[in-house]
């Protein structure tokens, strides 16, 4: 009985010591102390209240006996933790993880404070795995939590006041995104060692899911990113090149996270009132049923973006709206509302009017805007995939 | 985001400079320390250094009868490359604030341009 119970437990166990410590083996032998010490008291003095905080807290005083043992590595937050003694608090109350989301993405801090404070605290990432994640010096990631910290000296650990919630709330929604979104667009092998930013942010979305299950916006987020993610085995070729959503092999995308996210997005839809996130989930989920890329219900996906255009103008939502209109009413059209918006002069409106003079039959224009686009991100991947794109248009029989 | 600061020194920056008192090079040193100190603080300083005078430049020229190098800038070339930064901002308009706070910024010609990164969206929906 003893034994099941702390079979059941190891997982648990040894994930939260990760999180707060790293160092995968060395947790995993503090964990292994705990489960010998627990199989040699339970028998005998009981099983505790709590047995996942009793091995928590256990294998934690262990692990901080290792770090003692090897002063010569200790690193500073290392002992930081060390000073702390862990106490059964480890493992935090439902509406703390809130608290703690909404502190990290506090409107005094700048976004990038909030992004490495929420990993750092909430995600329980090192500050070198954040500073990896990132492709930044360690100090940098260190003196942003820190600065962050001090500016949060002052401010209560207490759930902000219920007018300014939903505004909180977006704020933590943001952050999420851009962790996902980080992740989801570096270049596969951009960093060794990196971090799963994307995993993280769908676990982090997931636990802000269950705390707010009736928040449609939060239901989205989990359900775009869900959706999004999805996609990730067939987004690159087997030279690392990306496929396009077109060109994918659909069968390689993950079905049971498509059939999550879809459920997700449907109830959300049809329960609470619509918001930005739900509209973007609601694109993907429609992208992600089509069982080919000609099957795409793009009258739908329109009908979203002109939603989507009301709710949260944008020049990314303007520009991926004119992808679906070409699809819906021809790329004349698009092109057409492209030539009349002015305020699209960016390197993405080169890569729309690329491919909308590429579906129009003028290869030596797509070449031309490509190459613009090209020249003009800030992006390394995205640079030689546009070099690519404008090499093969030129080389294309039309299709 | 990564920005690169690249400082130019011209003809007149340098007589300036030569023409300080050991004293004020100095206290131009010292501007520059506390200067990096602060980046330090703020971890957004990556790295930086000062080059070595323009007359120690060698040029490397390859080409189809091989390779040879050869001494020094073009005399014409007025604006040398006297120093670089690479900095770490959360935003571009930092970037340019730190850069106007070099201490020679008020002789020199400076340069900030942003670094490619390894992320971006090439998978929208096209």
């Amino acid at each position: 009985m003893i034994d099941s119970l702390l079979r059941d437990l190891i997982p648990q166990v040894l994930t939260a010591l990760v999180r707060r410590y790293g160092d995968f083996g060395k947790c995993e032998d503090a964990v292994q102390e705990a489960l010998l010490a627990a199989a040699v008291q339970w028998p005998k003095d009981g099983v505790p209240d709590n047995p996942k905080a009793w091995l928590i807290t256990t294998a934690s005083r262990r692990r901080i006996e290792m770090w003692r043992s090897e002063a010569a590595r200790i690193r500073r937050e290392e002992t930081v933790a060390a000073l702390e003694p862990p106490s059964f608090e480890l493992v935090p109350q439902q509406d703390d993880t809130l608290t703690l989301l909404l502190l990290c993405c506090h409107p005094a801090l700048s976004r990038p404070s909030q992004v490495a404070l929420t990993l750092r605290a909430v995600g329980g990432l090192t500050t070198a795995e954040i500073a990896r994640a990132y492709l930044v010096p360690e100090p940098t990631i260190g003196q942003r939590i820190s600065r962050a910290k001090q500016k949060l000296r002052g401010a209560e650990f207490a759930l902000p006041p219920q007018d300014q919630l939903p505004e909180r709330v977006a704020a933590v929604l943001q952050v999420l995104y851009l962790v996902f979104t980080e992740g989801h667009t570096a270049s596969s092998g951009s960093a060794v060692n990196r971090v799963e930013l994307t995993a993280e942010a769908i676990r982090l979305a997931r636990q802000l899911h269950a705390l707010l299950p009736a928040d449609g916006e939060v239901a989205g987020l989990l359900a775009l990113m869900l959706l999004t993610d999805a996609r990730r085995p067939a987004r690159t070729g087997p030279d690392g090149i990306p496929v396009p959503l077109a060109e994918q092999n659909r069968s390689r995308w993950d079905a049971s996270a498509i059939a999550e996210g879809s459920a997700l997005i449907e109830h959300a839809l049809t329960t609470t009132p619509v918001g930005p996130y739900q509209l973007q989930a609601a694109i993907a989920a429609v992208h992600d049923e089509a069982p080919t890329a000609d099957d795409t219900d793009w009258p739908q996906i329109l009908l979203l973006y002109d939603l989507l255009q009301q709710l949260a103008p944008g020049p990314m939502v303007d520009l991926n709206r004119l992808v679906a209109l070409a699809r819906v009413e021809g790329p004349a059209v698009a092109l057409a509302e492209l030539d009349a918006t002015e305020h699209l002069d960016h390197y993405r409106a080169d890569v729309v009017r690329a491919h909308l003079l590429e579906l129009s039959g003028d290869p030596r224009g797509a070449h031309d805007c490509y190459v613009r686009a090209a020249q003009r991100t800030l992006s390394l991947p995205e640079r030689e995939y546009f070099e690519a794109r404008a090499l093969r248009v030129m080389s294309e029989k039309p299709r | 985001m990564k920005y690169l600061v690249l400082i130019y020194g011209n003809p007149a920056s340098r007589a300036a400079w030569a023409g300080m008192s050991d004293e004020q090079k100095a206290e131009g040193l010292r501007a520059y320390q506390r200067f990096h100190e602060e980046l330090e603080r703020t971890g957004e300083r990556i790295v930086s250094e000062r080059l070595a005078a323009p007359e120690l430049t060698k040029q490397v020229h390859v080409r189809a009868d091989g390779v040879s190098t050869t001494d020094g800038p073009f005399a014409e070339i007025k604006e040398q490359l006297a120093g670089f930064y690479l900095l770490e901002c959360d935003s571009e308009a930092r970037a340019l604030e730190i850069a106007a706070r070099i201490p020679e910024a008020p002789f020199a010609t400076i340069e900030v341009r942003p670094v490619m990164g390894l992320t971006g969206d090439v998978d929208f929906e096209l």
